[in-house]
């Protein structure tokens, strides 16, 4: 379903603020994985969320998702194919627009938009219908600007847009990070709900290190911008903090540094 | 002070505001497009200076050459959907901030407007010799055409941003990271919403052009102040009066709305005997108090005058 073959990825090239980001990432991801993706600050994980995204285009390497190669495409283009929740709850979605709005904006994600009216009836009951499956009380307030909306719930929102128009990848980085605990549970719990339904392909960034051992069917650890640590099928599923730790300083001689990872 | 008063006659007054009314409709319709880029794209597009009076130059010419009043007010429309498009390339596809885009082509069509006018400052047209759409020797059909004109731009800006395109426009200007990432070619948006704000300012430009009886290269000067006015005090009032049920269609009918207050207040201050070249000055401090009120509240919430001057009471105690 995706595909990346040695990705590089350089900012700021020839200036003192020269950062490499990715040396060449491989990975293939298959239909309807979900993959919990960790590493330390600075490791490649949003930047490789990025890269897929087509925020910026890539130096080397190509990117294919579901056998088409979207490496010269940008970012709006990309959209047909991929849906994206953001780190910061005021990202995804346009805080002076209704929900409705919002939403109708999201199913029409890849499609031509034309001079048809925006939000029709039809839109609305079908808002309506998945806007239960979050459990927040949406449904009922279709008419509210988002703006009024907590974190929590804009970040429900955005994975609902997200997913509206059913993506052929589903990017998530670190999108329960900038909540409070309980409501990042929540989050993660509609999370599973609609990618399991939908048996969608994801990509889920995390500092969790048990959000990542807890979510998904497998695992790939990042550092210094290579996938280090490739875990699945039944040894994700016996997978512990501990076993994790050690690995990670195995392969990359290092100490795992980020407490956040550790304490999250 | 006695004889200055005395000399203020209310009849006066009374008399002259049917005129800054229709007047007043004609940079509503001027202030609807600077709303579109100003609150709708979240863009200041300076250009509107220089294309209010190239919808004058471009339609008085037409007149005068022999077209029909509406043929060379569209076609004046079109030439402002140009400079918007012009304005779009320069800040999507050339990375010139918006603002310097907008001044910029501004600059450049000081020079030609002069050229449509055949490098003239200005060029009259008369009622008398040709049929035009406005004016201001027949103040009541000018009110009734003025007004027909914002009802129907008013229809279907309403009617546009309302569909997926419209919407897509909206959404750019409120989260262009957002837009990307649903698939809206957010450079395209924002060519097409100086566009369409340039295109209605060049129709306002024709329309005031006809009715003054002249088009002028220096008529738009100011045009961006003023719409912003009209903008504000539109907004102000609406919310005043409507509060949460100001839906977009009141919210652009108030914009027009602000835009005859506008005029009626230039009315006064000319009504007063005070010098119309500090009208300027006025308008600029209208517009800087009102941009500065809904920031100010916010400071007077979160300050930290007031978070220091708790902190020492707390200590006397």
């Amino acid at each position: 379903m995706l595909e990346l073959k040695d990705v590089c990825k350089t900012f700021n090239a020839g200036t003192v603020n020269e950062k490499v980001a990715l040396r060449g990432v491989n990975l293939t991801l298959e239909e309807g994985d979900f993959v919990t993706v960790i590493g330390g600050n600075g490791a490649g994980k949003s930047t490789t969320l990025n890269a897929i995204a087509g925020v910026w285009p890539v130096d080397e390497g190509s990117i294919i998702i579901d056998g088409i190669d979207v490496t010269g495409l940008p970012d709006f283009k990309r959209a047909k194919l991929i849906g994206r929740v953001f780190q910061d709850p005021m990202t995804g979605t346009a805080a002076t627009m209704q929900i409705e709005e919002n939403l109708a904006l999201a199913n029409r994600r890849g499609l031509r938009r034309g001079l048809k009216w925006g939000v029709t009836n039809d839109d609305r009951e079908l808002f309506v219908e998945k806007l239960k499956i979050l459990n927040l009380g949406l449904e009922d307030r279709l008419t509210a600007k988002v703006g009024l909306l907590s974190g929590g719930q804009r970040q429900a929102l955005t994975l609902l847009m997200a997913t509206l128009q059913r993506p052929k990848l589903l990017l998530l980085d670190e999108h329960t990070a900038a909540l409070d605990p309980k409501t990042a549970e929540k989050v993660l719990e509609a999370t599973e709900t609609i990618v399991n339904s939908q048996k969608l392909t994801t990509l889920m960034v995390t500092h969790n290190m048990k959000d990542a051992i807890n979510h998904g069917n497998r695992l790939i650890m990042m550092n210094e911008g290579h996938v280090v640590l490739d875990i699945k099928g039944e040894e994700k599923k016996h997978l512990t903090v501990e076993d994790l730790l050690h690995q990670f300083e195995r392969v990359s001689g290092q100490e795992f540094a980020s407490d956040k990872a550790l304490l999250g | 002070m006695a004889a200055y008063l005395s000399s203020l006659s209310l009849a006066g007054l009374a008399g002259r505001l049917p005129a800054s009314v229709a007047q007043g409709l004609i940079w509503g319709i001027m202030a609807l497009g600077v709303y579109v880029t100003f609150r709708l794209l979240d863009i200041a597009d300076l250009s509107v200076d220089g294309t209010f009076s190239t919808g004058g130059a471009v339609s008085v010419m037409l007149i005068v050459g022999g077209m029909n009043p509406w043929l060379a007010v569209l076609i004046a429309t079109v030439c402002g959907l140009i400079v918007g498009c012009v304005t779009g390339l320069l800040h999507t596809k050339l990375g010139i901030p918006a603002i310097l885009a907008g001044i910029l082509s501004q600059y450049a069509l000081y020079s030609i407007n002069l050229a449509i006018m055949h490098f003239k400052a200005n060029q009259a047209v008369s009622v008398d010799k040709f049929y035009l759409i406005v004016s201001s020797r027949h103040i009541t059909p000018a009110i009734i055409t003025g007004f027909a004109f914002a009802v129907i731009v008013i229809a279907v800006m309403y009617w546009f941003f309302g569909t997926e395109m419209g919407a897509s426009l909206r959404a750019t200007g409120c989260n262009p990271t957002m837009s990307k990432a649903q698939g809206i070619d957010i450079n395209a948006m924002k060519v097409l919403g100086l566009a369409i704000s340039n295109g209605l300012v060049a129709l306002a430009g024709g329309l005031s052009a006809q009715y003054s009886g002249f088009a002028d290269v220096n008529s738009g000067r100011g045009a961006i102040v003023i719409g912003l006015a009209a903008v504000i005090i539109g907004e102000v009032l609406g919310e005043a009066v409507l509060g949460k049920k100001l839906n977009f269609a009141g919210r652009l009918s108030f914009v027009v709305i602000g835009g005859i207050i506008y005029y009626i207040i230039y009315t006064l201050v000319l009504w007063l005997k005070l010098d119309p070249n500090l009208m300027k000055l006025f308008t600029a401090v209208i517009v800087a108090i009102f941009l500065a009120v809904p920031y100010l509240k916010g400071q007077a919430k979160n300050s930290f005058m007031k978070a220091g001057k708790q902190s020492a009471a707390k200590e006397v105690k």
